[in-house]
């Protein structure tokens, strides 16, 4: 059984704690304080406002154990938010949240929620049939550094990379019933 | 899905990702700044909190558009407005103006006395207000995205939110013990649209997020709210018609993250100056009664 914790100060937890209950031999769980952070195999950082989880990782003290969590090498994936949370620079902002992954990120670079969005994608490394992406105020990574591995483009802009046993997503797999971007997570931790 | 069954699904997206936030009404571009700084995840911009409106009397408008827009400048998180009931032209200007929700609100003097916006006919997400789950479904019926409890905004007396939540989910179990063949008559008797009473009878809970809103002042009564099955939280007169806004923001943001752990919620709740001054619901006389606006 592979314990799977996902974040649970603020936002899509919920629908990310439900898909992984889909899946075979998964446990999920919702985390809100540190000592829950012992034992995961893996951990989601979901979409919510990355302004308000960064606080309340900063005010719960989460920050240090998840960075321990890193480094022992524990598979982490960002959603949205997450992806803002776990970035190393922030346009427009002087200071990250975890700053884990090499990449720059403009949060919000679509505009208000008028601009949010559905596409259709086939995507490398996920089976066919095309794969339904939801953009919700969504952020776009501007830069990366060379351990990141760029995966998926939408509209020309870089929606979801990969570092070592990082993933992050700009859209939310978690609002859709397709499984497959989970899959793709929980094999990264079956690999580790 | 036609164009605009995908934006609905987008704006109802939207208000999950706001769950177990604080969404805070402020009226200047520094009072929003605060908000954001205590962790807010939406404010909410408005000319004067509940509380001055019932204050002041007269007829309660829409934001000057000027004002708004120096909201969404200072912040990066979700901006909402508010729009008289039935006026759709305010929300038009609203939808114009790019903002990302807007309230159809008892809260501002009512534009109609009979109909509420066809908020289908617009691409902006819509929240509402309701009482009871006839309420609620009418207003998903005519195309809101997100609702929230009536309450009685501008008291600083959680009574009627709590009443209204209640309401609420008393009636969500009710119908999941009906059969099938109880749910049109059941439709009838909500004053709601049937597909929604029969999707709400099948998964036991409403088709889109549900906050509470109106007369919350406290970390204590945001907790409360999350206690009894809210989704998040609106706080209105409640934080800057308090001694210390900044801290009680951030209290409150606290306090609706760790809604189920009484130890952090009572160290939260120290020390955060003068509430807001409270009203007596049974003080106000009935015609004044925000609730009692909506159709």
């Amino acid at each position: 059984m592979l314990h799977v914790g996902v974040l649970a100060l603020q936002g899509g937890v919920s629908e990310h704690l439900e898909l992984l209950a889909t899946l075979p031999q998964v446990q999920p769980i919702a985390i809100k304080k540190p000592k829950q952070l012992r034992g995961l195999d893996g951990l989601i950082l979901p979409g919510g406002e990355s302004t308000t989880i960064g606080k309340l990782l900063h005010e719960f003290e989460l920050v240090e154990p998840i960075l321990e969590l890193a480094k022992l090498g524990i598979p982490l994936w960002g959603t949205c938010a997450g992806l803002i949370l776990l970035a190393k620079q922030i346009v427009g902002e002087s200071s990250n949240h975890l700053g884990l992954m090499d990449i720059t990120v403009q949060r919000n670079a679509y505009g208000s929620q008028l601009a949010s969005f559905i596409t259709y994608e086939n995507i490398v490394a996920l089976s066919d049939p095309p794969i339904q992406l939801v953009f919700i105020r969504a952020p776009i990574i501007t830069e990366y550094g060379s351990k990141v591995k760029p995966w998926i483009y939408v509209k020309d802009k870089l929606v979801a990379a990969t570092q070592a046993n990082i993933l992050v997503t700009a859209f939310h797999p978690e609002l859709t019933t397709d499984q497959r971007f989970h899959q793709y997570f929980i094999d990264m931790i079956k690999r580790n | 899905m036609s164009v605009n069954d995908q934006q609905y699904g987008l704006n109802k997206n939207l208000a999950q990702m706001l769950k177990g936030g604080v969404i805070m009404d402020v009226t200047t571009a520094d009072e929003a700044k605060i908000a954001e700084e205590a962790g807010a995840v939406a404010v909410m911009a408005l000319e004067r909190v509940p509380s001055d409106i019932r204050k002041d009397g007269g007829v309660a408008r829409m934001s000057d558009p000027k004002m708004i827009k120096e909201i969404v400048a200072a912040v990066s998180i979700p901006v909402m407005a508010k729009v008289r009931i039935g006026h759709y032209v305010e929300a038009q200007i609203l939808e114009a103006l790019g903002i990302d929700y807007i309230d159809e609100s008892e809260v501002l003097t009512p534009a109609d006395d009979e109909f509420h916006i066809d908020k289908h006919q617009f691409r902006i997400p819509f929240v509402c207000g309701a009482k009871n789950l006839g309420e609620a479904l009418r207003r998903i019926g005519e195309g809101a995205s997100m609702i929230r409890t009536k309450g009685e905004a501008g008291t600083g007396n959680v009574v009627e939110a709590v009443r209204h939540i209640r309401t609420v989910n008393s009636h969500i179990r009710r119908l999941t013990t009906l059969g099938s063949e109880e749910l049109m008559t059941e439709a009838k008797n909500l004053q709601a649209p049937y597909d929604l009473v029969k999707y709400v009878a099948e998964h036991g809970k409403l088709s889109v997020v549900n906050f509470a809103a109106g007369g919350l002042a406290t970390p204590a009564d945001a907790a409360l709210m999350m206690q009894l099955g809210c989704d998040g939280v609106f706080v209105g007169s409640g934080i800057f018609r308090s001694g210390n806004p900044a801290k009680r923001a951030k209290a409150i943001v606290q306090a609706t993250t760790h809604f189920d752990d009484a130890d952090i919620i009572a160290r939260v709740s120290e020390d955060l100056g003068e509430p807001m001054s409270g009203l007596d619901i049974s003080s106000i006389p009935t015609e004044q009664r925000l609730a009692e606006r909506g159709w």
